[in-house]
């Protein structure tokens, strides 16, 4: 596929492989913010193809898997509601709360509905006028302007029985989270690429001059990492701490403007805990006043009962970064995407799972 | 979930809610996507499409940068190893290269 397939070339990444050697005089610790970038690496070995001494830390890149198990559960007692169609991306489903997952929920008579896009969401909510249709919004920027753009298109049409569960989260309050931790061993970003397309960059020139580190905006495919990462190190090497964007074919330093003015539109800035991280102020989106009959929290009161973490799942510190996913006890034994522990195991973007499906002979190999 | 595929735009029309709408490509398969986001691409483009909407334009001007960055890596890598022959160094390129 064009735009694809050239940015998979093997020779290519050797010859990358070859530059990056040349170039690494020291140690360095990069980090990555994105579960498509962290699927990438893994899938293709880009770690392994780095010099000595560079090393790739999959950060809290992947929405499912920050979101907070209190608000996973409240999404699974609202999907449980006689009255209610609950919608969500397919990646959800397998994910589990304190006691069940959406697939239980659906086993005992939820009606659960994946939906490829919100905007699929607000077209049941049109067909079915006597039912309840709840959307669960989790996600990055990237995913921001089409929720947003769900919410618009429902109050154009006057739809009344459309809302979300909103669980948006933005990424540079959890960058300045990283970096505030004491223990921190980030010295540069490899920032998500899709979350600048909508975003651009403004927001992360003063992280990078506050704290001294390079970022850079990458791409998904291996060339566009392994030249992320060369970007990256050569500005390290340099001692310069500059926001640049490799993703050029994709992203604009001002972002999409359409995009933003959606969100906006719909969304306003708030508080949000996450998975692994706690709770970082103004680190996530909720929707605004203006739009608050679409917001099912405001629907559908709830009083939540206390919540609680499988203890055995160590996602809170692979989340951070300060745990592989081969180095948790339970990983490949009692954790398995069949029977999960916590998220990162079964969502599409979650670190965990990039390894059971890319490393584990490797692991079994290291074992044996 | 930030998961953009890119695909190319077969024609457009308006559709639901008066947005503007397109038949969008991906390699065999073809599915409407939303291309409010998107207002200057027309047909023949290619765009990245995340959740049923269209992201972003790809610029073609810029699809090949990233062999012309490795390009100029080699040639800062080779200058670096003639720099550390001639100079007894460490082979490695200078801050400020070429």
């Amino acid at each position: 596929m064009k735009y694809l397939d050239e940015y998979r070339d093997g020779g290519a990444a050797q010859r990358y492989a070859e530059t990056l050697r040349a170039l690494v005089t020291r140690p360095w610790t990069l980090m990555e913010v994105c579960g498509g970038q962290t699927h990438s690496i893994v899938r293709y070995g880009i770690d392994e193809m780095l010099p000595p001494g560079v090393t790739l830390v999959h950060g809290p890149g992947c929405p499912v898997c920050v979101t907070p198990v209190a608000a996973l559960d409240r999404a699974f007692r609202l999907a449980r509601r006689p009255e209610v169609i609950f919608t969500s991306f397919g990646d959800m489903l397998r994910v589990p709360g304190s006691r069940d997952d959406l697939l239980h929920v659906r086993a005992e008579g939820g009606d659960v509905r994946v939906v490829y896009s919100p905007l699929d969401a607000v077209a049941i909510a049109e067909r079915e006028p006597g039912r309840e249709v709840v959307f669960f919004a989790v996600g990055f920027e990237t995913t921001a302007p089409a929720n947003a753009m769900a919410v618009r298109l429902a109050a154009r049409k006057g739809l009344r029985n459309f809302s979300l569960l909103v669980a948006q989260v933005r990424v540079p309050p959890a960058l300045e989270a990283i970096l505030a931790e004491p223990a921190c061993r980030v010295q540069g970003f490899l920032a998500a690429g899709h979350v600048c397309a909508v975003m651009g960059t403004a927001e992360y020139e003063p992280l990078a001059r506050r704290h001294g580190v390079p970022v850079v905006v990458t791409g998904f495919e291996p060339l566009d990492l392994l030249q992320g990462t060369a970007m990256a190190l050569r500005q390290l090497e340099e001692g310069r701490c500059e926001v640049e964007i490799q993703y050029a074919r994709v992203v604009r330093p001002e972002g999409n403007a359409a995009a933003r003015r959606a969100i906006e539109e719909v969304f306003e800035v708030t508080d949000r805990g996450w998975r692994g991280l706690g709770d970082i102020p103004r680190s996530g989106l909720g929707l605004n006043a203006r739009y608050a009959a679409f917001d099912a929290e405001r629907r559908f009161p709830d009083a939540a009962p206390p919540s609680r973490e499988d203890p055995e799942c160590r996602a809170g510190l692979v989340l951070q970064g300060r745990l592989r996913p081969q180095e948790c006890p339970a990983f490949g034994a009692r954790c398995t995407p069949e029977h999960p522990l916590g998220a990162p195991m079964v969502s599409s973007e979650g670190a965990c799972a990039a390894y059971w499906l890319y490393r584990r002979r490797a692991a079994a190999g290291r074992v044996a | 979930m930030c998961l953009g595929i890119p695909g190319e735009v077969l024609e457009t029309h308006d559709g639901a809610g008066g947005m503007r709408y397109g038949t969008v490509r991906f390699g065999g398969a073809s599915r409407e996507v939303c291309l409010e986001f998107v207002p200057d691409a027309v047909v023949g483009d290619f765009v990245i499409v995340h959740v049923g909407l269209a992201l972003s334009r790809i610029s073609p001007e810029d699809a090949a940068e990233v062999f012309g960055y490795l390009e100029e890596m080699e040639t800062l890598s080779d200058l670096g190893a003639e720099m550390g022959e001639a100079t007894g160094g460490s082979g490695i390129a200078g801050p400020g290269g070429p």
